[in-house]
């Protein structure tokens, strides 16, 4: 089959000199595990780190480089499945850290793509909650550190519920007079999410009966909605065109910045805890380098940047534990604790079911 | 495009064997460009179709003819005949405000002509995004357009016009009318006045004289714009996220998740890949149509 493989993919570059950058290139595999050298000279490596736009300080490269005189670059990826396509497109992608959701990084780990973490040379991990080293995308954490955590519930106005909701059945099925004044996720798993949790399903399953009774909840609930949005749901709350939308915990947060009355609920049913990561590439030539910027981020005085400026709560306890009161009290979501995290259900990475939730998501959008 | 380039062709021909090779360093630049960003990406679409999806996205190079079978589930050919739906309906829309816009502004005085074409072409000075959002903010239901109709007593509850279907059809009408406009004014305002007065001093009605000579005469035009409206109003994902709220989607964001979310390249190619061919099949169409009336009208 390797052979066929080779002589097609050979073909295809003959078609298109474009495919060599990607196709052919990802068949050399990756190079044994080498030990790191912890006395290596970092200011002889150079170090490229992809990471969400926006969602780190401006100055982290120049920090970076100050503390350690390694030499940074930072890229920006918009999403998950884009840093992926970059990943795994060509043997080396160029990036030396790269920053992924939980299952992502899991799924790189799977493929071989991630080199093991050198605790030796990480010891700020002793930061985090003892929790965060028992995520099951990753336990243990040998492929990847994690950077921010939160959990998805209900954003709403009280004073345009007239009620405070416990359920995710106040979402699916509204009061009539709710009705076109809500708002779903429609992204990746977050659209199942709300009726598999409701009907006392797990989010990872793959159990086609499930999945349908979920779809066709979702099917019922959807002429209810105002709109499925992804990005701008927090605004439509502040204007009052929506009265309680499915939000991320940490975007709330920017809905109750503009009005205080805005509150977020984790449902009784449960909500998903995601995470986000950091990890190292198996192809990076900087590996000292790699592992000394996971760790400088460990540091509590650097990650309690992300609880303060992008208000999601970041693992890192120490970090946690300094927050100022003050904006804990502002921002409720920032005080959901770990235990009540814990409750939540971790997103896992379900391999080739995943395409079930595209298909899933494909059919509830595409039905009028 | 052609029919603008026909109607300024000499009448008689020059014969072909004539030309020879001259012209091959004037075109290659544009045949590289072709080759390069329009031959090649779809080859490798039509490549990538017959494969299977790698687990993150990419392509596993076995053989599989699933993506095309997938393509003729109800779903995707539903999301398919309804995106043609929609863009037909703005086309037609398109065509019906746009010709008598072209028409007005074809008759006015030099002065208020290049006024009216600058305030047509002034709305894409700004982003696409940026107008998009201006639209949600005034026609949400908290929007500026329904606090003015509450607070003047008009209406009572706000008037959903959002997130809609038909908010779909609105949305891309306002984005793609200039692009009907301007080709069926070049060719109204090309249309030689002696014709129409000819007309009428023949005996001809004025609704006799469009009908029979400036309609005619504009049909090229028109048709150029039928295609530059529903080419882009067919493929566009944007409008139907933003202003359709998400729960209508055409070919357009199904081609967009596949590559996205769904990291199924093969096939997210095969989709666009049929996009492509019905719009190049609209395109030809369009274009034997058109030299078809340019032909029949010089005979005539």
């Amino acid at each position: 089959m390797r052979s066929t493989r080779r002589i097609v993919a050979a073909s295809g570059c003959a078609l298109a000199f474009a495919l060599a950058l990607s196709s052919c290139a990802s068949s050399g595999g990756g190079a044994a595990d080498e030990t790191l050298d912890p006395d290596a000279d970092l200011s002889q490596q150079t170090l490229t780190v992809s990471i969400w736009a926006d969602y780190y300080p401006e100055d982290l490269a120049e920090q970076f480089e100050q503390a350690t005189g390694v030499k940074t670059t930072i890229v920006n990826h918009t999403t998950n499945e884009d840093i992926v396509a970059k990943l795994t497109a060509s043997a080396d992608p160029g990036i030396d850290v790269a920053f992924v959701s939980g299952q992502y990084a899991q799924a790189l780990g799977e493929q071989g793509l991630l080199q093991e973490l050198d605790k030796s040379l990480i010891p700020n991990e002793e930061n985090l909650y003892p929790e965060a080293l028992e995520l099951d995308y990753d336990e243990g954490n040998v492929y990847s550190e994690p950077y921010a955590w939160g959990t998805t519930g209900l954003c709403y106005r009280p004073d345009l519920t007239g009620f405070a909701p416990t359920s995710w059945n106040d979402l699916l099925d509204p009061k009539p007079e709710l009705e076109g004044k809500t708002t779903m996720l429609s992204t990746d798993r977050w659209l199942a999410m709300p009726a598999l949790k409701a009907a006392g399903h797990s989010l990872n399953t793959t159990d086609d009966a499930e999945l349908d009774e979920a779809k066709a909840q979702l099917l019922e609930t959807k002429p209810t909605l105002l709109a499925y949005d992804d990005t701008t749901f927090y605004s439509k709350l502040v204007s009052g065109e929506a009265a309680m939308v499915e939000a991320w915990d940490g975007w709330c947060n920017y809905g109750i910045a503009e009005n205080p009355d805005i509150e977020f609920v984790i449902p009784d049913e449960g909500a998903d805890l995601w995470v986000d990561t950091m990890t190292v590439l198996k192809s990076s030539e900087n590996k000292e380098a790699a592992m000394a910027f996971v760790n400088y981020i460990l540091d509590p005085e650097v990650q309690t940047w992300v609880a303060e400026n992008i208000l999601y709560k970041v693992p890192n306890q120490a970090a946690m534990e300094a927050l100022d009161p003050a904006l804990v009290e502002q921002y409720p979501t920032l005080g959901i604790s770990v235990d009540e995290l814990f409750e939540q259900e971790v997103i896992v990475d379900l391999g080739e079911d995943t395409t079930k939730y595209v298909d899933l998501n494909a059919e509830v959008l595409a039905t009028n | 495009m052609t029919s603008t380039l026909d109607r300024k062709a000499p009448a008689v021909r020059a014969p072909r064997a004539r030309r020879g090779f001259a012209p091959v360093p004037f075109l290659a630049p544009g045949l590289v460009f072709l080759i390069a960003f329009m031959a090649i990406p779809v080859g490798l679409l039509a490549f990538y179709s017959f494969f299977k999806r790698g687990r993150f996205g990419g392509v596993v190079f076995e053989f599989t003819l699933d993506n095309w079978v997938k393509l003729f589930e109800p779903l995707y050919l539903g999301v398919i005949v309804q995106s043609v739906g929609v863009a037909l309906v703005v086309t037609l829309l398109a065509l019906l405000i746009g010709y008598p816009m072209a028409y007005a502004i074809a008759g006015l005085s030099p002065k208020w002509r290049t006024v009216a074409l600058v305030a047509i072409v002034l709305p894409f000075w700004t982003n696409f995004l940026i107008r998009t959002y201006a639209w949600i903010l005034l026609l949400n239901n908290a929007g500026w357009v329904n606090q003015w109709l509450q607070s003047l007593g008009i209406v009572d509850e706000p008037i959903a016009m959002l997130y809609t279907p038909q908010a779909i059809v609105v949305g891309l009408l306002y984005m793609y009318l200039p692009l009907m406009v301007l080709p069926l004014y070049a060719s109204l305002q090309q249309l030689d006045p002696s014709l129409r007065e000819a007309a009428t001093n023949l005996g001809a009605t004025p609704w006799r004289t469009f009908r029979t000579v400036t309609l005619p005469l504009s049909l090229p035009g028109a048709l150029t714009g039928c295609i530059f409206v529903f080419v882009p109003a067919m493929s566009n994902f944007v409008i139907p996220e933003l202003i359709g709220g998400g729960k209508t989607i055409m070919v357009g964001n199904l081609v967009r998740d596949q590559f996205f979310e769904a990291r199924d390249w093969p096939f997210g190619a095969t989709l666009a890949l049929v996009l492509t061919i019905m719009l190049v099949l609209v395109i030809l169409v369009q274009s034997a149509v058109s030299r078809r009336l340019t032909e029949g009208s010089r005979r005539g």
